[in-house]
């Protein structure tokens, strides 16, 4: 709260990014957890809530006769360009703003302080939810080859490691801790994907200290043992993700590449993905492309091929190829690094994974396979989203490259997943937002020492509940069995709109198919429902089955009331064209702009509720996307 | 000389076609005077591919020891391979194809020989004439007439016989007009806003010349069209440098001394052998087995395709602009007035009206504005992509305002009674087909040649019982506003479903319509017959089955 000097700015302007005409006037406040500007043209009530962690950049712009001017840039990709009457005001503003987006300590992440009005109870259940082991389960473990080991429960082999781990069966306790010695901060080999059909196996690691001469006689016995584990294949494939250049030069520090010549059967293979200080300045550059104002195509496809964007991504793709067809093809398994196994390991071994196998293709199936490959193996989410103030060379946009391979999929193969474009986006905004405890920390230890699972609560059940948003209506259940065999041509890798322009409503399609379809099938549901609801009723006055009241068979769980708030309906009919009639070939119309979800709305916060919210944060009733734009009528 | 002399051989057994993404098969080759006949060896069930020899664009041979290869490149983007044994009688094969694909006289083409049992040649041929449209579209009874002064065609050789001019300009004016606008394309009305009666004229570039004549019945015949109002635009589809360059050759602009209430909007766009040079440019760059994304990205700019279907849709939006928002008039033209400005006139009529946006609102629009204005498709269509013959006039003009649909369509995807497919079949059709309707190059020359008297109509056919379920759009919902698409570059995408036809990607959004159509009926069938007739076109009442796109294409 010290932090806010000014709580409330009245006249700002919000400059449209592409229409200076079309610039607002309004309120801007500033809460403990949000920025907020508020709109209000005759009768109708815009807000615009953007939360502190979102915010990446706060830059002031130079005075101009008009007024100061303030640009924040967000994690989400969200612009806003406003502008003060007074100096002061900005100052003030880019001042707080400064201190509220970056936070010091990790109790002041919005986790700690956000309740979603869940009891104790609820609040296990909930991490409970998500359980990497009984994914093992899932795959077949354990079995003849593999088994779910214990060995570092408490985190002593590998820090950065989750406490349970799948190794091979016959890797002794003395092979897997000396393998952990030769491989960089101890991320020994281990099971990411085990494949029923071919006994094939992804494991992941960190690259060996091999240096340029040493060598470790227990984590050759370690491969040995990954390749034993697999009767269908006689050699194991070794992947290094990184260019070859980059894995010579790291020998020189006394890690490096596996000789061919030291293992037996192994086949190395390089894949020549960039590393994330690459992949940040990629992405700043294909930002730079998106907030062109008004470019030619020339300027727009230049700018996309010297962004290097695509390109990075095919990268990721190629190599998410290599492995799932290594195993799903030739039946082999495969043992996958990059530097630390903790970044393009995570992507590529988390794509192979959805290729490979259509449960992560699904709803709950992707909760899964983050928590398994990313959260649980390490993915060092605080730096890479540069959560707290910290090191700004250790953020790189490694998780978002995953969720546009997985949405690059998609538009290949519209039917394969069970989930829309939505859903990807929502999770992205949600491993930024710090609202729930998931993506808060490094590795699992960190998490613990945290005491996350008391202290915040898990976003997985909140997505779960809301999962009718995040459908996909194409989805077909019939092809699941099907390995996912995309195109890796280059002209397949399409600039994603939806996520990196997300908040240009003006550029996106202007009609939702989505919506059209999901309010097909949402009748559908809510039909069949009524039905098994009546046939009940009729079984119950047959004396088929005992007295209603009983709490048998109550149709499929309703959504809670907050969600059935009258607003959220006003804005699923959001596929009209009213706003196409005054809309012009820039942007569209003022209607189009309004959030395609929303849901935990609450009437438009008066003042008084602004100000009471800056004492006690936790009781206002935000929702996740509170931060997007909101629109009340 | 007689079509058959052109064929030595055939018949040629063992041929091995090959296919992207299918099996390779053996079996019989047979040339006939218009068609490629391939049928594999199996008794029973065999299968059959069936190509008109005018959609092969280019054939590249290849001599195999004793045996010989064919590639075949067709008009709509299909490449095969055809494994022929014996030299000579590839060689023959290879001839007679290149021979029969370009076929110079109109009434050699399959057209003129193409007789399917469901179609008669009796009884009108198209959708509706220029006197039809006039009746059916009452708005334009005050304040306008059908003139039938270019009847014998004299006036202007590439107009129809009846056009729709201002009812207070004579017939006497219009020859003089004529006689000012480069072709004799003197200003006729193109389409008149339902909901302000503000026009869209089009019309060629004025000949004013280095001299800066005029015309004064041209200036009267414009002042007509604006009829007292303040203000009309006229949109320039050249540079003003490239209209001042004009005037060298004898053409020019409208000054505004002499049009002293139009105002005039230059708007550059490329044209002819440029636009070509970028279709060609942009197939070559999506056959590119090229791993490198940087080179892909680099070829679609350089190709500038997509710049063009950019400034299409920017300069139909600016007309849309000065009719629906601006209120005002508009005169559309750029050099000729057969080629953009047809685009453009046809591009802002689908944003405006509602009633372009249906099925048979579409192909009137396409008969109107491209057919009956006179857009040269047998100059336009002669080659495609693939050809290395020295182009003459070939410009994919029509594919260009198909791409604008397209796009249209992705942004409006609830808008258009139509589908994709729709627009696929016709960027098949008018590069080559069996029906006569993209024949010629005008009206004129398909009264010549007999077109309507000797071949069936595609516009006709295609709606005739019933139009089939593919190429209706499930989701359909008519509006009446203007549907304004965003010409943001991010906005604009590479018309996969056209450049990307062949491969397996197709195929996905093949799958992906049909579960469409799955959840639209299911939903039809819930909510009953009496909402169904609300929301619906009548179309969808009697539907045929659904038919995979691909082999409707391909296989007869």
């Amino acid at each position: 709260m010290e932090h806010i000097i000014t709580p409330k700015v009245e006249f700002v302007k919000l400059l449209n990014r592409y229409h200076e005409k079309k610039s607002a006037l309004g309120t801007l406040y500033l809460t403990a957890t949000h920025l907020i500007y508020v709109e209000q043209i005759n009768d109708t009530r815009s807000e615009t809530w953007v939360l502190h962690h979102h915010i990446t950049s706060i830059e002031k712009l130079p005075l101009t006769a008009s007024g100061c001017p303030l640009l924040i840039r967000c994690k989400t990709f969200q612009v806003l360009h406003l502008l003060f009457q007074r100096e002061k005001d900005c100052q003030d503003v880019y001042l707080s703003l400064l201190r509220l987006s970056q936070p010091v300590k990790e109790e002041e992440l919005y986790a700690f302080l956000y309740n979603p009005h869940q009891n104790e109870e609820e609040r296990r259940q909930g991490w409970e939810f998500i359980d990497v082991a009984n994914d093992f389960s899932r795959m077949g473990l354990s079995n003849e080859y593999w088994e779910i080991s214990h060995l570092n429960k408490n985190y002593e082999i590998c820090s950065t490691y989750p406490s349970v781990l799948g190794l091979p069966k016959n890797a002794s306790v003395a092979i897997v801790t000396g393998s952990a010695k030769f491989r960089s901060r101890g991320r020994l080999p281990a099971l990411s994907y085990y494949h029923k059909d071919t006994k094939a196996a992804i494991c992941r690691c960190s690259q060996p200290l091999s240096g340029l001469t040493s060598r470790c006689v227990e984590d050759e016995q370690m491969l040995q043992a990954i390749s034993q584990a697999n009767p269908n294949c006689p050699f194991i494939y070794v992947v290094d993700t990184r260019p070859k250049l980059n894995a010579m030069a790291n020998r020189a520090a006394g890690k490096g590449y596996e000789n061919e010549d030291n293992y037996s059967n192994i086949r190395f293979q390089f894949q020549g993905i960039e590393n994330i200080h690459v992949m940040r300045n990629s992405l700043q550059k294909l930002l730079e492309v998106c907030s062109m104002k008004s470019p030619s195509m020339s300027d727009y496809l230049t700018g996309l091929e010297n962004s290097g964007w695509l390109r990075h991504i095919k990268s990721v793709m190629d190599a998410g190829m290599f492995l799932a067809k290594a195993v799903y093809e030739e039946r082999a398994s495969v043992l996958v690094h990059c530097s630390d196994g903790w970044d393009r390991t995570a992507q590529v071994c988390s794509l192979a994974c959805i290729l490979l196998d259509p449960y992560y293709r699904t709803i709950k199936g992707l909760m899964v396979l983050i928590e398994k490959e990313w959260i649980s193996f390490g993915h060092k989410f605080s730096h890479r989203c540069g959560h707290l103030d910290t090191d700004p060379k250790e953020v790189s946009p490694v998780f978002t490259q995953f969720l546009e391979c997985v949405w690059q999929l998609s538009e290949q193969f519209p039917s394969v997943f069970e989930f829309n474009e939505r859903y990807l986006i929502e999770i992205h905004n949600q491993v930024y937002a710090c609202q729930y405890g998931n993506f808060i920390g490094n590795c699992q230890k960190e998490r613990l020492e945290m005491r996350l699972h008391e202290k915040t609560f898990s976003l997985w059940p909140h997505l779960l509940k809301n999962q009718d948003l995040y459908r996909n209506p194409l989805y077909r259940r019939s092809l699941e069995c099907t390995f996912l065999r995309p195109s890796t041509l280059p002209l397949h890798f399409k600039f994603w709109c939806g996520m990196y322009n997300h908040y240009d409503r003006g550029m996106h399609p202007k009609q939702s198919v989505l919506d059209k379809l999901l309010s097909f099938t949402q009748k559908k549901v809510e039909g069949e429902q009524t039905m098994t609801e009546l046939q009940r009723q009729l079984a119950v006055a047959d004396g088929v089955l005992p007295d209603p009241s009983g709490p048998i068979n109550t149709p499929a769980e309703q959504d809670s009331p907050i969600e059935n708030t009258p607003t959220a309906t006003v804005v699923q009919s959001n596929g009209s064209c009213a706003p196409l009639i005054n809309g012009d070939a820039e942007e569209a119309g003022p209607g189009v702009e309004k959030c395609n979800e929303k849901e935990g709305a609450e009437p438009a916060a008066p003042e008084h509720d602004l100000t009471s919210s800056k004492d006690k944060p936790v009781s206002v009733e935000t929702e996740h996307s509170k931060e997007e734009v909101q629109e009340s009528s | 000389m007689e079509l058959s002399e052109h064929i030595k051989t055939a018949n040629v057994e063992d041929v091995t076609l090959k296919r992207p993404f299918h099996p390779a098969l053996r079996g019989t080759l047979c040339v006939t005077s218009h068609h490629l006949l391939f049928s594999d060896r199996k008794d029973e069930a065999s299968w059959q591919l069936l190509i008109l020899l005018r959609n092969i664009d280019a054939i590249e041979k290849r001599a195999v020891g004793s045996s010989g290869t064919i590639t075949i490149k067709c008009k709509d983007l299909l490449v095969l391979q055809l494994e022929i044994p014996g030299m000579e009688e590839c060689l023959n094969i290879a001839s007679s194809i290149e021979a029969l694909s370009s076929l110079e006289s109109v009434t050699e083409m399959y057209p003129f020989f193409y007789r399917p049992s469901h179609l008669t040649l009796q009884g009108p041929w198209g959708l509706s004439s220029m006197e039809q449209y006039y009746k059916q579209t009452e708005r334009l009874w005050d304040r306008w007439r059908v003139s039938t002064v270019n009847s014998d065609y004299s006036v202007c050789p590439s107009y129809p016989s009846a056009v729709i001019v201002p009812r207070e300009v004579a017939d006497d004016m219009l020859i003089r007009s004529a006689r000012f606008r480069q072709g004799g394309r003197f200003p006729v009305l193109s389409y008149c806003h339902h909901r302000n009666g503000m026009v869209i004229m089009r019309s060629s570039q004025p000949l004013t010349g280095a001299n800066k004549k005029r015309c004064k019945e041209d200036e009267l015949l414009l002042q007509a069209v604006i009829d007292g109002s303040e203000l009309g635009y006229v949109i320039d589809l050249r540079s003003a440098q490239q209209a001042q360059q004009a005037r060298m050759t004898g053409g020019g602009f409208e000054s505004k001394s002499c049009y002293s209430h139009w105002k005039r909007i230059h708007r550059h766009h490329e044209r002819g052998k440029v636009v070509q040079e970028s279709l060609i440019k942009l197939v070559e760059a999506c056959s590119d087995p090229s791993h490198s994304v940087d080179r892909w990205l680099s070829k679609l700019e350089n190709s500038k395709w997509l710049s063009h279907v950019h400034s299409a849709l920017s300069t139909a939006g600016l007309v849309v602009e000065c009719v629906e928002r601006d209120g005002h008039s508009v005169l559309v033209h750029g050099s000729e007035g057969t080629d953009n400005t047809l685009l453009v006139s046809s591009l802002a009529q689908l944003i405006l009206d509602p009633a372009s946006r249906t099925v048979t609102g579409f192909l009137c629009l396409l008969e109107r504005e491209w057919i009956q204005a006179g857009h040269p498709f047998q100059q336009r269509c002669a080659h495609s992509a693939y050809s290395h013959a020295r182009l003459k006039q070939e410009c994919p003009s029509f594919l260009l305002l198909l791409d604008c649909v397209w796009q249209v369509w992705r942004q409006f995807p609830l808008a258009l009674e139509f589908s994709e497919a729709l627009l696929l079949r016709l960027a098949q059709e008018a590069y080559a087909s069996n029906y006569g309707t993209f024949l010629c190059n005008s009206e004129q020359e398909r009264c010549a040649a007999g077109v309507k008297e000797n071949t069936h109509c595609l516009l006709q056919s295609l709606l005739k019982p019933d139009i089939e379920e593919q190429y209706l759009n499930p989701l359909y919902e008519p509006t009446d506003l203007a549907i304004w698409p965003s010409v943001h570059p991010q906005s604009l995408q590479l018309w996969t479903g056209l450049f990307l036809r062949w491969t397996e990607y197709a195929q996905n959004m093949v799958e992906a319509r049909e579960e469409v159509w799955s959840i639209v009926k299911e939903h039809r069938e819930r909510a009953g017959p009496d909402q169904t007739n609300n929301t619906l076109s009548t179309h969808c009442e009697t539907l045929t089955p659904f038919e995979n796109l691909m082999d409707e294409l391909t296989i007869l």
